[in-house]
């Protein structure tokens, strides 16, 4: 009997595993997919919000502000990029301008820290690029950008290295109260918990039924997006928001934390909880709508479309709650924006609802709050060359747009939750996000995986179960095996 | 310190290196980030390559060999599997600086008198070009399939659709055909293909697979691998026409939607910049903005076929080695501007007082003209040389020779324009 099971690590469970990883517990987190952080978690706008959002009260206020802090500091422990580049919210018409004021007042509600209200010109100072049209902007220093899945995965590595179990491709099929606790029935056989943290994303809806109907569902709702190359990602340094209004929430320009310039999101709502797919008049949406804030963007510059799915539900708020026909199993769901800042901190309230329902929470003296993480390109000269003497692989790059070695690629193979994919080594090292998109390093980064993991390279596949990329051998191919 | 870094080890950088030896200069160095030399002519395993060049039809290793062949007879030294990460130009006469990785020597900071960038380029993908649809596998530039049946010996697929009619994914037409897969389209967006004449011939109407010209992918399904894709006509403004979808039942999507010049070393070193080929400004000599860098092949701008990258930069491994020997090209600078039917020309800049021979001129058309004149006219509209042509398209790269004795009486700039006739 575990203490306590996360289902799903995605943001949510991971910082949850990260957080319940300092007590001596018995935890483990199932993940349906053949890897972590593959959800909403890989496809979002890689914010970390100030918090002038969400309405004074409600959960997302909270946790957003107080999760904006601890996100911070958490990538700091843990080496994950991160940027506290700021924000501005544009305004171009005089209702906007009134719009800016509730935001504001909002944030100093909330407790966000530093917001400023700023005129067009005081604005375009800040950001040459923006819009004459933007006639006046709300400042919030704290906003961010980070690597989303990045942070997920360095928060369920440490979680694992101190103890927390983690398997994947292996979905709940089934759950049942049981004296003391719950079993949950998956392809990798039953579990037995005695709490039970539904972090399911999309699907948390989907995974509290097995247990109960519910009262409250996901109503999926997708966003696409815009990437482009790092020779667009100066056009603005920070975070340029529209405000919502009557017409949607308009879409946002940001770079990354990677350098990249990223635009969008459109939202629609779907039906289908797979359909992550770019419409062609969802990206002219995004288009139309981010040249109004940033006219000169050059399309051109595009390196890849993708879309991700908001959790939203039919209630308006984070519902992190504990069923109350059956105590010990708790939703952390309905996880749409700012789920990503906010995953910190739901994960702090996760830990002291467990402890208020009797966990006994004692710290592991032998937890490691921390994590080591080479990145190559980013060390100095004689680093780089210290490196190479003591490990030549990271003297051989694979990924050329953005100088990978093979050394990263090796050791994220044999880091404590190894990926099995191209884009799961994608994800821990950047091999394949440049401007080729993998074109080069695709090949090179299979054989790799392969020669690691003992796989066949045709077995190796592009991300989630189904992707395979190769089909057979050619006619030389197969002979020049024998 | 040496006299020669030469970035890349494709045809373009052995040409140069080659060149550079034979004119005399003795410390050149070679920097190639792949295990072996030849670059993509590796993967290129079809025929059809040194047509011009050694007067035979030879395959893409073939071609490489000979020149490989060349450069074991000479003194250049080669570094493999080395990636160089940034060039600094050297200010005021100072040695330029290349900074470089490998597994043995760790990193490099390493001195020269000249560098000759050769780094080619890389393929356009999904993304630049922004196709609607699932990303489920299946979905692979031309160039990274080849690399995965003519390298690693394996299949990417069963039944295929190829996107844009570059010259690499003709070939791969023809390639996965023969490996007994089922290649159901060919789709263009414009209205002429963007490959050689003789690829459409030998590798799409040889083997029945149908070439839908003014026509685009406009959707592709498959959650997790690709499996089906929508195509649609195009009107004249490139967008999708309504009421024209085909759809195909495939597992495969093969993109060959062009190429760009790989010059980021060449940006972060401050050199000027073409926007239209993407690649260097260069001058006659292929030196570029920076006195002692020279750049060739298609680092500079997109070729059709690997004899004129050859030749190209055995013309950069020249001016190079007479940089090194200190003969500096000077003198008043003519510019070349593309005119009418004419997207760009290479060399952008001649300077005609260095001229000892004519200037070799190329540039691509973008239209397709029968019967037409290429025509080089100065700025006081003087027409100081026409050359005739029977057929112009896009996909293959033309190219004059203009006498200096011509050049030095032009008035700048020189624009260089097609008219039908």
């Amino acid at each position: 009997m575990y203490d306590v099971i996360i289902i799903g690590c995605g943001v949510t469970g991971a910082a949850t595993a990260y957080e319940l990883a300092r007590y001596k517990l018995r935890a483990a987190v199932l993940e349906a997919a053949n890897d972590i952080a593959a959800g909403t978690t890989k496809a979002n706008s890689a914010i970390v919000h100030a918090g002038y959002d969400p309405e004074p009260g409600t959960l997302m206020a909270r946790l957003n502000v107080e999760g904006n802090r601890l996100t911070g500091e958490i990538c700091d422990r843990l080496q994950v990029p991160f940027k506290r580049v700021g924000s501005l919210v544009v305004a171009f018409t005089q209702e906007q301008l009134a719009t800016l004021q509730t935001l504001y007042d909002r944030g100093c509600e909330n407790g966000v820290p530093g917001l400023r209200l700023l005129s067009g010109e005081e604005a375009r100072a800040l950001e040459p690029q923006l819009s004459e049209e933007v006639c006046g902007a709300l400042l919030a220093p704290s906003a961010g950008v980070i690597d989303p899945w990045g942070f997920a995965i360095a928060m369920a590595e440490t979680a694992v290295r101190g103890g927390v179990e983690l398997r994947r491709s292996c979905p709940v099929t089934a759950i049942a109260a049981v004296p003391g606790g719950f079993e949950l029935q998956t392809p990798e056989g039953k579990f037995c918990a005695r709490f039970v943290l539904n972090a399911a994303g999309v699907d948390a809806d989907r995974v509290h039924n097995l247990l109960e109907p519910t009262d409250w569902h996901t109503l999926p709702n997708r966003g696409e997006y815009y990437l482009l190359d790092k020779t667009e990602g100066g056009r603005v340094s920070r975070v340029i928001f529209q405000c919502p209004g009557p017409e949607g929430k308009g879409v946002l320009v940001a770079p990354t934390v990677h350098g990249n310039l990223i635009c969008g999101p459109n939202a629609e709502s779907v039906e289908d909880r797979r359909d992550l797919g770019n419409s062609a008049a969802g990206m002219a949406e995004v288009r139309a709508k981010a040249v109004r804030s940033v006219p000169g963007l050059d399309w051109r510059q595009n390196i890849r479309n993708f879309a991700g799915l908001r959790a939203n539900t039919t209630r308006s708020d984070f519902i992190i709650e504990e069923s109350q026909a059956h105590p010990g199993f708790i939703d952390l769901a309905g996880i749409k924006s700012p789920g990503l800042t906010s995953a910190p901190a739901i994960a702090k309230l996760a830990a002291s609802m467990l402890a208020d329902r009797g966990l006994a929470l004692e710290p592991d003296p032998d937890f490691v709050d921390g994590r080591e993480h080479i990145v190559f390109k980013n060390l100095s000269a004689e680093e780089k060359n210290a490196l190479i003497r003591k490990d030549p692989r990271y003297g051989r790059v694979v990924c050329r747009c953005e100088t990978i070695t093979e050394g990263e690629i090796v050791a994220a193979l044999h880091s404590p939750i190894p990926p099995c994919t191209i884009n799961g080594v994608k994800r821990r090292c950047n091999a394949g996000m440049g401007r080729c998109q993998g074109g080069f390093c695709g090949p090179r980064v299979q054989e790799i995986i392969a020669r690691e993991l003992g796989l066949d390279q045709a077995d190796v596949l592009l991300d989630q179960a189904g992707t395979y990329i190769l089909t057979e051998k050619t006619k030389m191919g197969g002979n020049a095996d024998v | 310190m040496y006299d020669l870094i030469v970035v890349g080890g494709g045809p373009a950088g052995l040409a140069a290196a080659c060149k550079a030896w034979e004119d005399g200069v003795r410390k050149v160095l070679v920097l190639e980030r792949d295990k072996e030399l030849g670059g993509i002519l590796n993967q290129c395993i079809h025929s059809g390559f040194g047509l011009q060049r050694f007067k035979e039809e030879l395959t893409g290793p073939e071609y490489a060999g000979r020149y490989i062949q060349m450069l074991r007879k000479t003194g250049v030294e080669v570094k493999l599997d080395s990636m160089v990460l940034q060039i600094l130009p050297g200010k005021d006469g100072a040695p330029h600086q290349v900074h470089a990785i490998n597994g043995q020597d760790g990193y490099m900071v390493l001195e020269t008198k000249a560098i000759v960038l050769a780094m080619g380029c890389r393929e356009r993908t999904r993304g630049a070009i922004s196709i609607p649809g699932e990303r489920g596998s299946g979905i692979f530039t031309a160039g990274a399939a080849q690399r995965y049946l003519n390298m690693e010996g394996y299949m990417v697929g069963r039944r295929v659709v190829i996107l844009g009619s570059g010259d690499i994914g003709l070939i791969m037409a023809r390639r996965m055909t023969l490996e007994g897969a089922k290649v159901l389209a060919c789709v263009e967006l414009m209205p002429y293909s963007g490959g050689l004449t003789r690829n459409i011939v030998q590798c799409l109407q040889d083997f029945d697979i149908p070439l839908y010209l003014s026509h685009t992918i406009t959707d592709i399904k498959g959650h997790d691998r690709v499996e089906q894709v929508t195509v649609s006509q195009v009107g004249p403004d490139r967008r999708p026409v309504p009421g024209t979808e085909m759809v195909f039942d495939c597992d495969t999507v093969l993109l060959s939607v062009g190429l760009i010049p790989e010059n980021e070393l060449t940006r972060q070193a401050g050199i000027g910049m073409d926007r239209r080929t993407n690649g260097a400004v260069v001058y006659e000599n292929m030196e570029t903005g920076i006195p002692g860098i020279f750049a060739c092949g298609n680092v500079v701008h997109v070729h059709d076929l690997v004899d004129y990258v050859s030749a190209e930069s055995e013309r950069a491994g020249a001016a190079a080695a007479a940089y090194v020997q200190g003969t500096e090209a000077q003198g008043p600078v003519l510019e070349l501007a593309a005119g009418d039917g004419v997207s760009y020309t290479v060399p952008q800049h001649v300077r005609t007082e260095s001229l000892a021979k004519p200037a070799e001129v190329f540039f691509r058309v973008n239209r397709v003209t029968q019967a037409a004149e290429i025509l080089a006219t100065d700025a006081a509209g003087k027409t100081i040389a026409r050359f005739k042509r029977e057929h112009m398209a896009p996909g293959e790269m033309e190219r004059v020779a203009l006498p200096p004795q011509l050049l030095k009486l032009a008035q700048g700039p020189l624009t260089l324009s097609i008219r039908e006739v």
